[in-house]
């Protein structure tokens, strides 16, 4: 009793003398770095860090809207960005503190300026597209050699869908993206906030409802590495990583990634910092590190999303800088559209009719 | 004064663990979504003195339990989670009991590992469990590979992603809550009270029916209760392995709450549940009291 009493103690000697050092709490998407990165900034600053990880943004905004989260450094998507800053969850930063904000890309941040007015609050991390991935051999197999794989009626149109359904279909079980994507395909604004113009993607996605295998969020990587699925409606990176773990184990199966012809929705993960957070001057630090063109570009090269930094384009692989599906061609860059954060009350008309897509009531 | 500080302790967690919550959750549930931290609106503000409270007291209403009757999704979902959670804790039971009087019956030595084998799973994590389940009823998992092996069927039957999966995750989990009390139960049977039936001119069967059932009674009731309650509030078992068809009330909380942001909504339909789960107990306890009674 006295020996574990006597290592408690030292344990919380530990914790309290750790405290005391400095340390920076940070708070990001799974599987988004190069964890070489987060030893090389322990090694260059001396700050400790602390790496937490989320899988949702709304996991992320119920710890900012409750407060008191303990981060330092989280890293919200664009929409979810903007009504956080209106509800005073970020503090505005400190640009005499990150000298590498001189390496952001105009391109990017003139858009992501939409969410967070200036930049004032936020760096961009990462951005990326929502589109579709397919099995290539099975599609065509399913839809013959002229199948519509960059198009949104590949997955929208219910004839195409009965002939995929037999080899899996997964949607994302995100309504902010998916209806704003069949509201593209039916030629609506796909950024609308008036409940009537949502309501025309009901009709649109109960169509198709029967041949959707599953609503998920991140099971579709897997799924279409191995084969289980021939078509997902995914997120950019998350396809290309699927790619990657079909080509390592050399399953035969091939998987390609197409944004929508008729426009697909690019987002923005953006880095700020809680108002409430407890070592803002380390957080600064992390952001100035981040920004570093070498450190961005590693991340990169790691995830295989595009990011908001034009210096670290340089040190881009090929396979990153020179992918099209990663970095899209200034045409292609043209037919992205961008989205805005739905108010309450249509947020609510929004899950509501997600809800009864899905259960069907 | 000893006596009392004794009583009060129970009754002080009872306050700060089960009323205190409570009575937040209430107070949230009366308010009004806002964007601000934390999310909803008004906040008391203990600074203004009596006029704050005032204030705050006036700003509260009923608008939310209003509008849970305006959706018919709400009541859809209360009465598909009763059903699932009724039909659950009858399975529970099913598979319950035999195990349970199986292990009354077996010899005293085997008795400690029997319910060491009952309560091992917990060692393990809930989420681990349910987990792998997933990769058992999956189409290409452990339970269609035996089958399709043995010849029994030639498609992969379809069960992850269905209410039956539901089923099979809330029976696996709970299944000792149920065995424990009806265990205890029977293990205090007198035996000499079998003999006597049968001495009587009871067949077994029957002698089963009108003393050991009757008098397991109490068991059953608090395993029901025990498998009954979490399984009406679950969330986990129904994200993990039913489909986007499962309908069940902890995902509509679950939505409201993380998708709409909107605390005191997500607040009533827990008010709601509560009182959905409290008030058929209450009057159950009520009717027992009474047979007790007239039974002296």
């Amino acid at each position: 009793m006295k020996t574990t009493m006597f290592k408690l103690g030292t344990a919380l000697a530990l914790i309290a003398s750790a405290a005391s050092a400095e340390e920076v709490r940070v708070y990001n998407w799974s599987d988004y770095i190069d964890e070489a990165l987060l030893e090389k900034f322990e090694a260059e600053t001396g700050i400790d860090l602390i790496y937490d990880v989320f899988d949702s943004n709304e996991v992320l905004e119920t710890k900012m809207l409750a407060g008191g989260s303990g981060y330092d450094v989280v890293v919200p998507s664009g929409t979810f960005l903007q009504r956080q800053i209106v509800a005073g969850a970020f503090q505005p930063l400190d640009l005499s503190k990150l000298s590498n904000h001189g390496n952001m890309w105009d391109v990017i941040s003139t858009r992501t300026a939409a969410y967070d007015p200036g930049n004032a609050y936020s760096i961009n991390y990462m951005w990326g597209t929502t589109g579709i991935g397919i099995n290539v051999g099975k599609v065509k197999e399913a839809l013959g050699d002229d199948a519509p794989v960059d198009s949104l009626s590949l997955v929208f149109d219910p004839a195409n869908m009965e002939k995929l359904a037999g080899c899996g279909v997964h949607f994302l079980d995100a309504p902010a993206e998916i209806i704003p994507a069949a509201l593209a395909y039916i030629g609506e604004n796909p950024d609308s906030h008036d409940p009537d113009v949502i309501a025309k993607a009901e009709p649109i996605l109960t169509a198709v409802r029967p041949y959707v295998q599953k609503f998920h969020s991140s099971e579709y990587i897997n799924a279409l590495a191995n084969g289980d699925i021939c078509v997902a409606i995914g997120w950019s990176g998350d396809v290309l990583q699927a790619r990657d773990r079909a080509d390592e184990a050399e399953n035969g199966v091939e998987v390609a990634y197409n944004a929508a012809k008729e426009g697909s929705l690019m987002w923005f993960d953006q880095m700020a910092i809680p108002a409430d957070a407890p070592n803002p001057e380390a957080a600064h630090t992390f952001l100035n590190f981040i920004m570093d063109e070498n450190n961005m570009a590693a991340a990169s090269n790691y995830v295989y999303y595009a990011n908001g930094n034009e210096a670290s384009q340089k040190h881009l692989e090929e396979d990153v800088i020179g992918d099209p599906a990663i970095y899209p061609t200034p045409e292609a860059l043209k037919t992205l559209y961008t989205t805005s954060p739905y108010p309450a009350k249509v947020q609510r008309v929004v899950t509501r009719l997600w809800t009864k897509i899905k259960s069907g009531t | 004064m000893k006596r009392f500080a004794l009583i009060s302790i129970p009754y002080f967690w009872l306050l700060a663990l089960f009323l205190v919550p409570f009575l937040i959750v209430l107070k949230i549930s009366l308010s009004d979504t806002e964007l601000s931290i934390p999310p909803y609106t008004p906040q008391l503000d203990l600074a203004q003195g009596w006029a704050g409270v005032k204030e705050w007291w006036a700003a509260l209403d009923m608008e939310n339990f209003v509008w849970l009757t305006e959706d018919d999704l709400y009541w859809k979902a209360y009465l598909s989670s009763l059903k699932i959670a009724i039909t659950s804790t009858i399975l529970t039971l099913i598979v319950g009991y035999p195990i349970a009087y199986g292990m009354t019956r077996a010899p005293d030595e085997w008795r400690p590992t029997l319910m060491m084998l009952v309560i091992l799973p917990f060692w393990t994590s809930f989420l681990i469990r349910v987990y792998s389940w997933k990769s058992i009823l999956s189409n290409e998992g452990l339970l269609n590979q035996l089958l399709m092996n043995l010849g029994l069927i030639s498609d992969p039957l379809v069960i992850l992603n269905t209410n039956t999966a539901v089923y099979i995750g809330i029976v696996y989990t709970y299944l000792p809550f149920m065995v424990l009390p009806i265990y205890s139960a029977l293990e205090r049977l007198d035996e000499s009270l079998l003999e006597a039936a049968e001495d009587l001119g009871c067949s077994r069967i029957t002698a089963f029916w009108l003393v050991t059932m009757p008098l397991s009674k109490q068991g059953i009731i608090a395993g029901s209760f025990l498998v009954f309650i979490p399984a009406m509030g679950e969330y986990v078992i129904p994200a993990l392995l039913g489909g986007s068809q499962t309908l069940m009330i902890g995902k509509v909380l679950f939505e409201e709450f993380f998708a709409n942001r909107d605390w005191p909504v997500a607040s009533a339909v827990a008010v709601v549940l509560l009182l959905i789960l409290i008030i058929p107990i209450v009057l159950f306890q009520k009717n027992e009291e009474k047979q007790r009674e007239a039974g002296k």
